[in-house]
C-alpha cells in the first residue's frame, strides 16, 4: 500500500462545520421518531465507570444495570456494553454471562497514555486475555504534537495486532487536548489507516470532552474513509453527553452524515455513565405524560 | 428630535438567567384596557427546564449555612430597596394608585427583612428533643421539602409574590413560580432584584403565563416535592390534590388578595414547606443520660 502523508488530511471549515451544527441542534424529533430514538441510544450507551474508587462491587452493580435499565418499563434494550479497567474485565465477562451485553476494557495507561510500549502491551493483552470484547486505547498525545505521526500510527497498529481479530478496537484521540479540529481530522485518519475499529473522542478525564463539531469532523473521516476503503469504521463520542436532547441530536448527525447503516451498536456507541437515567427518565415521561424525577431511578 | 421610547421585553426567569420561552409565544398584560406589556406564556417546557434548575439548586441552597441565608435574603430587600421607584411605576400601569403602590413595596422589603432574620432561627423552634423508654438520644429537625412548585396570588403581583417565595426559600427549598397571569409586571423585574442580589441561579425560577395551562405539570411533575397554590377556586384545589397524588406531594393552599395584613408575617409559613427528620442515636446507659430523655 501506498505509504500515506497524514499531514495531508483536508482542513477543516470550522465556520461551515459549526454551522451544521447549528441546524442539526435547531432541529425538533417527537412522538414515535422520539421515542425510536430513545430506544436506540439506549442500546448503543457504553455504560461507564473509570473511577480511581472503583469497587467491585459498583462493577457488579454497573453490570446488573446494564442489562435491567429498568424493569418497570417492560421491552427495554440493554447497553451495548459496559466499560471499566482492566483489572475488572474477569468480573465483568463473569456478571454479563449470556446477557449479550460486551465487554471494554480501556488500555495502555489510560487516560494519558503515558508509559512504555511493553507496559501498553502487557496491559492490553491483561484486559484481551481476561475476555474483553473491545478494548479503548488512547492515542500518545505527545508524540501527536511533536509531529511524529509514524509513532502514534505504529503503536495503534501494534495495539490492534495484541487484539487480535475478534477483539474490537477503540482509539480514543482525547480531542480536548489534541486543540484545533485541523487536529482532530489528522488523527482519525492516523487512527482509521492503522487499523482502529471505532474512533473515540475522548477519555472523559480531560475538558471539553465529547462536542458535537469535533464529532461532525470525526464522522467526516469516517466518511471518507468508507469512499476510499469501503471499510465501515465505527464512532464513539465519549464524555458530557448526558442528556437525552443532545444524544438524539447525535444520531440525527451520524444519519445524515453517514446513513442508517451506521445506527446500530456495531458501528455507533456513546461512552456515558448518567446519559442512561436521562433517556429512561425521557421514556418514562413518554409513557406516562408526567415528568418524572431520579429519585424513582437506580443511582448507578 | 423626539426620542424613540424604548420599550422593555419581560422575559422569563430560569436558571439565573432570562430566556423567552421556548414556545415562542406570548400574551397581552392589559391594564386600564390598555395593552401595557406582551408577556411570555410559558410552556409545560419551560417549567420543565425550570424543574431542572430548581433541582439542580436545591442542594447547594440548603446546604449553605442559614446565616448565609439571612444574608442573601437582606440582600436581595437592599436591591430591591434600591429599585423601588420602578417597582412604584410598575404598579401604577397595573392599575394601583401611587400610595397604595409605595406602601406595596415598602411592605415588601420589610417582609423580606422578616424572612431573613428567620432563617437561622426557625431551625431552633421546630427542633426537639423526644422522650424515648430506650438508651438512645432522640432527637428531631426540620430540614427543607425541596423543590415547590407556586401558582402566585393573582390579585397580590408584588407583595404576595415576594411574602411566598421568602417563605420558601428561606427554609431552604427552591422554587417555579407561575406570577399573577394579569400582575405579572413587577414579578419580572423581582427577578433582576433576585438575579443582582446573591442568589445563586435556579433557586427561585418565574415564569409567567397561564394556571390551567401548566396545572397538570405543575402538581403532577414527579420531581417536584410540593406546590402552593394561593386561591379559592375549589376545582383548581381538587385537581390539585388529584395530581399531587403521584408522588406524595405536599400541597400546601394558601389565601389570594390582601398581602398587606401581619399575619403573612409568621414562622408557620416556613413550616409548611419542611419535613421532620427524626435522629435515633445510641447512647451506653439512658439514665447516664443525667436528664428524663
Amino acid at each position: 500500500m501506498k505509504q500515506i502523508d497524514f499531514s495531508n488530511s483536508p482542513r477543516i471549515d470550522q465556520v461551515g462545520i459549526e454551522d451544521r451544527i447549528a441546524r442539526i441542534t435547531a432541529r425538533s424529533i417527537k412522538k414515535e421518531s422520539k421515542m425510536q430514538g430513545l430506544l436506540m441510544a439506549l442500546n448503543m450507551i457504553d455504560l461507564t465507570t473509570l473511577e480511581g474508587a472503583d469497587t467491585e462491587e459498583k462493577v457488579k452493580q454497573l453490570c446488573f444495570k446494564a442489562h435491567h435499565l429498568h424493569d418497570d418499563i417492560p421491552g427495554l434494550p440493554t447497553t451495548a456494553a459496559v466499560c471499566v479497567y482492566p483489572n475488572f474485565v474477569k468480573l465483568a465477562v463473569n456478571e454479563l454471562k449470556g446477557t449479550g451485553v460486551k465487554v471494554a476494557a480501556v488500555a495502555t495507561a489510560f487516560p494519558s497514555g503515558q508509559s512504555s510500549a511493553e507496559i501498553k502491551l502487557l496491559d492490553t493483552k491483561m484486559a484481551v486475555d481476561n475476555g474483553a470484547d473491545e478494548v479503548d486505547m488512547v492515542i500518545s498525545r505527545g508524540k501527536f504534537h511533536s509531529g511524529d505521526y509514524n509513532f502514534v500510527f505504529d503503536e495503534i497498529a501494534m495495539i490492534k495486532e495484541a487484539c487480535g481479530k475478534n477483539v474490537r478496537l477503540k482509539v480514543i484521540l482525547e480531542t480536548g487536548e489534541i486543540g484545533t479540529l485541523d487536529k482532530v481530522r489528522q488523527a482519525s485518519d492516523i487512527a482509521m489507516y492503522a487499523g482502529a475499529d471505532f474512533i473515540k473522542t475522548s477519555t472523559g478525564k480531560i475538558k471539553p470532552a465529547a462536542t458535537l463539531p469535533v464529532t461532525l469532523v470525526m464522522l467526516e473521516a469516517i466518511r471518507d474513509y468508507y469512499y476510499k476503503t469501503g471499510i465501515m469504521i465505527g464512532m464513539k463520542p465519549a464524555g458530557g453527553i448526558s442528556t437525552s436532547k443532545l444524544a438524539l441530536q447525535y444520531l440525527l448527525m451520524v444519519k445524515e452524515t453517514l446513513g442508517g447503516k451506521w445506527l446500530t451498536n456495531e458501528y455507533f456507541r456513546f461512552g456515558a455513565s448518567s446519559l442512561a437515567n436521562d433517556v429512561l427518565l425521557q421514556i418514562a415521561k413518554q409513557q406516562s405524560g408526567i415528568y418524572q424525577s431520579n429519585d424513582y431511578f437506580s443511582k448507578v | 428630535m423626539s426620542r424613540i421610547e424604548v420599550l422593555k421585553t419581560y422575559k422569563i426567569y430560569i436558571g439565573g438567567s432570562f430566556p423567552r420561552t421556548e414556545s415562542g409565544r406570548y400574551y397581552p398584560l392589559i391594564a386600564n384596557k390598555k395593552t401595557v406589556a406582551n408577556m411570555c406564556l410559558s410552556s409545560v417546557k419551560d417549567f420543565r427546564n425550570a424543574v431542572v434548575a430548581a433541582r439542580g439548586a436545591q442542594g447547594g441552597w440548603s446546604h449553605k449555612t442559614a446565616y448565609n441565608r439571612c444574608q442573601i435574603l437582606y440582600r436581595i430587600a437592599e436591591v430591591l430597596e434600591g429599585r423601588k421607584a420602578q417597582f412604584v411605576e410598575e404598579l401604577e400601569l397595573q392599575g394601583s394608585t401611587k400610595a397604595k403602590a409605595q406602601q406595596e413595596v415598602d411592605l415588601s422589603i420589610d417582609r423580606l427583612i422578616y424572612y431573613a432574620g428567620w432563617c437561622d432561627k426557625y431551625t431552633q423552634l421546630y427542633s426537639t428533643v423526644n422522650p424515648v423508654s430506650g438508651s438512645f438520644f432522640n432527637f428531631s429537625v426540620p430540614e427543607p421539602t425541596g423543590v415547590v412548585s407556586v401558582f402566585a396570588p393573582q390579585k397580590s403581583g408584588l407583595l404576595g409574590l415576594v411574602t411566598q417565595i421568602a417563605s420558601i426559600i428561606a427554609g431552604g427549598n427552591t422554587c417555579v413560580v407561575l406570577a399573577a397571569e394579569q400582575l405579572a409586571l413587577c414579578a419580572v423585574t423581582f427577578a433582576e432584584v433576585l438575579a443582582t442580589s446573591d442568589v445563586p441561579g435556579g433557586v427561585v425560577n418565574i415564569l409567567t403565563g397561564n394556571q390551567t395551562e401548566l396545572l397538570t405539570q405543575f402538581a403532577a411533575h414527579k420531581d417536584v416535592n410540593a406546590i402552593l397554590y394561593c386561591g379559592k377556586d375549589a376545582e383548581m384545589i381538587a385537581k390539585i390534590q388529584d395530581l399531587a397524588i403521584e408522588n406524595l406531594k405536599r400541597v400546601v393552599i394558601r389565601e389570594d388578595g390582601d398581602y398587606f395584613d401581619e399575619k403573612h408575617e409568621s414562622p408557620y409559613l416556613i413550616f409548611d414547606f419542611q419535613e421532620t427528620k427524626t435522629t435515633w442515636h445510641p447512647i451506653e446507659v439512658i439514665a447516664g443520660a443525667g436528664a428524663g430523655y
